[in-house]
């Protein structure tokens, strides 16, 4: 199946895409005390402890810290999350995989949806700490749409071979929520680029959750253009990952009701 | 509808991985520790081997077997959710699957928002769920209960709404995977009805079960698989009483291989083993094993008997009970008032019934060997078995040879 056969079952279902991604936001939540309102609690809590620790704590020199470090951690918690629970998304799926007939795709979109509509619910929050923090926000801001859809299509691809992946090798979850913590160290959330010495610079653009940091960094809390050559090599490389990515899961797709 | 058939397999190959069955996955880590761990060539079970046949539109077709025949296997495929490995499924028009009733359903959500998530899944659109929720809801019996989360539901509850939703689909094919035999009776008639309903309307079915009541009732054909196989195909009675002899006859085989006589006391089978019975045969007319009797034919029970300490005081008995263990018929040889004369120690009891009057149906054996006093020296419980066919549709428990005429008033009978 080609690539836009595979997108345009997912766009075909997107009723369902909607209402699973709804059920997974919602569900999340249901029966607990706060509700929906976690959602935005989450983050908030996140913040506040690694303001206490790094702020406080460990008195990092950095005007702003806190926010520019907010500026690069929601993204990354879409990205990492979307991760570890994508990779899943065909294993747990249960009688969806097996018993029911729907473009299988749809399983580990939407968890990246969720994620993703979880990532965008919580803007308001950073939001209301770059105003409380005192930094403007500038017309460079705009390229947000772009640099998000990028990030979406990125991970997106990544987690259709990821949850591929999981259904012959069980373990790979186990694998990669360790890998994520290493990549989130590797990648310049916690610290700003020019901390890094300039002869390292070529290795963080390397990493490519590194350059979207940087980019989302640039845009909103350093309020200038991205570096649109990062962008560019972004681009080219979400698409030909999710080329590849698409592939692979078709290739392997027949196997997964018998697999699980 | 159309002429062409509505569903068609051609030389349906289906394998799967043992490994798959035994449900052992890869691991990255056996993949590191033993990268080069070669697969074994015959790690594959076929699980269908070469079948082919056609499916009418508007006809029911039911799908006999033993478990791992092959039957789910086969309806998944036409269901889209297994691929063949070779040859090919052809299924026309819109497919609704009762394999599984409520995929998709969340415990949190009401009844109301797993049935647009349920019917999503199922490939209806937003609209479609709107236009039927209504008839959905009055169908589930659910009532109030529908703004409820699902998790406060009983199991019942919980099917008929999936059940609800899934035949509201309104498909051109309907597969059905053994999902009738859950619910209440209540639920079963509304099963039943729908199905009727859907036959009229000249919907394609597809059944799975083990209820072979079912198969007859709404079967126009069908198949049996044995082993991946087709076993045989056609008309259901004829299918279904080739089936029900391979069964019995397996039975038998599996009851002589167990029949171990020290282990006489367990629930099916007591007595103080003074005399047993080693063997229990059902014979026709003929003097052939035979598991499926047409009504009126004639039957011999045979049972082989050894006495272990001789006695003089011995009677044989037997009682035929039907499927629902309500007891037919049963009586002994002293009741009878027969004199077998003197018996050898081991030999052979027949008991002859020159008419089965009964009505169509399973019929089970009990044997037995007592004293005049009741005292059993070995008394089987359900020591075999035998069927009934009859084309009559007469109910009861037996018949008796009747006749039927009309009589003009004051006329002398």
């Amino acid at each position: 199946m080609t690539l836009t056969q595979h997108l345009a079952e997912l766009h075909r279902y997107r009723a369902l895409l909607g209402a699973l991604a709804g059920r997974e936001l919602k569900g999340r939540y249901r029966g607990s005390l706060l509700g929906f309102l976690w959602t935005f609690l989450n983050p908030l809590l996140l913040l506040l402890v690694y303001a206490l620790v790094f702020s406080v704590y460990f008195r990092v020199q950095m005007e702003h810290y806190a926010v520019f470090m907010f500026t690069g951690l929601l993204p990354w918690i879409f990205f990492s999350q979307s991760l570890s629970e994508g990779a899943g998304a065909i294993t747990d799926g249960g009688s969806l995989v097996t018993k029911v007939l729907f473009p299988q795709q749809v399983l580990p979109a939407v968890k990246v949806l969720a994620n993703f509509a979880n990532y965008l619910l919580s803007l308001p929050i950073l939001l209301g700490f770059l105003l409380a923090g005192g930094v403007p926000l500038t017309w460079c801001a705009l390229a947000f749409p772009l640099v998000a859809a990028l990030h979406l299509v990125f991970t997106f691809a990544l987690v259709l071979i990821l949850a591929t992946a999981t259904v012959f090798m069980r373990d790979t979850r186990h694998l990669l929520n360790n890998l994520l913590t290493l990549w989130f160290f590797l990648t310049p959330v916690l610290y700003p680029l020019s901390q890094v010495p300039e002869k390292y610079h070529p290795l963080v653009y390397l990493n490519p959750a590194a350059l979207f940091t940087l980019a989302y960094q640039d845009i909103i809390f350093h309020g200038r253009w991205p570096r649109w050559d990062h962008l560019g090599a972004l681009a080219l490389l979400s698409l030909v990952l999710l080329w590849a990515g698409i592939r692979v899961f078709e290739h392997y797709k027949e196997y997964f009701a018998e697999k699980i | 509808m159309s002429d062409h058939p509505a569903i068609e397999v051609r030389d349906l190959v289906k394998r799967f991985r043992r490994e798959m069955l035994e449900r052992s996955y890869g691991t990255w880590k056996s993949l590191l520790l033993k990268p080069f761990a070669k697969k074994r060539e015959r790690d594959f079970i076929t699980v269908l081997d070469g079948l082919s046949f056609d499916v009418a539109a508007g006809r029911t077709l039911a799908v006999i077997g033993q478990n791992g025949s092959g039957k789910s296997t086969l309806l998944k495929i036409m269901a889209g959710i297994y691929k063949p490995d070779q040859g090919s499924v052809a299924v026309h028009g819109r497919v609704s699957s009762l394999i599984e009733l409520g995929a998709g359903f969340h415990p949190e959500f009401s009844g109301r928002e797993n049935v647009f998530l349920n019917g999503t899944i199922l490939g209806l659109s937003k609209k479609e769920i709107a236009e039927r929720f209504d008839h959905i809801v009055a169908y589930s019996g659910l009532g109030e209960y529908i703004d409820a989360p699902v998790r406060t539901y009983s199991s019942g509850m919980y099917v008929r709404l999936g059940f609800s939703v899934a035949v509201n689909v309104d498909p051109d094919v309907l597969l059905v995977d053994e999902v009738l035999a859950v619910g209440d009776e209540a639920f079963a008639h509304k099963c039943e009805d729908k199905i009727n309903q859907f036959k009229r309307a000249g919907k394609t079915i597809v059944l799975v079960t083990h209820d072979l009541g079912a198969v007859e009732k709404y079967a126009d054909e069908v198949i049996w698989l044995d082993g991946g196989c087709l076993a045989a195909r056609g008309e259901p009675l004829r299918v279904i009483d080739a089936y029900r002899q391979k069964i019995s006859l397996m039975e038998d085989q599996i009851r002589r291989d167990q029949c171990q006589p020290q282990e006489s006391l367990d629930q099916e089978r007591w007595g103080d083993g003074q005399v047993l019975i080693e063997a229990v045969r059902v014979l026709d007319g003929a003097g052939g094993e035979r598991a499926v009797f047409q009504q009126g034919e004639a039957l011999t029970l045979e049972m082989d008997y050894r006495q272990i300490q001789p006695t003089a005081d011995l009677v044989f008995g037997v009682a035929i009970s039907n499927a629902q263990e309500v007891l037919c018929y049963g009586t002994n040889t002293h009741l009878d008032r027969v004199d077998l004369g003197p018996l050898p120690t081991a030999g052979s009891v027949r008991f002859d019934i020159s008419r089965l009057d009964l009505v169509q149906g399973t019929y089970l054996l009990d044997v037995a060997a007592h004293a005049t006093d009741g005292r059993a020296y070995d008394y089987i419980k359900q020591a075999a078995s035998f069927a009934v066919r009859s084309g009559l549709g007469d109910e009861g428990v037996f018949r008796p040879p009747h006749a039927w005429r009309a009589v003009a008033k004051g006329e002398n009978p």
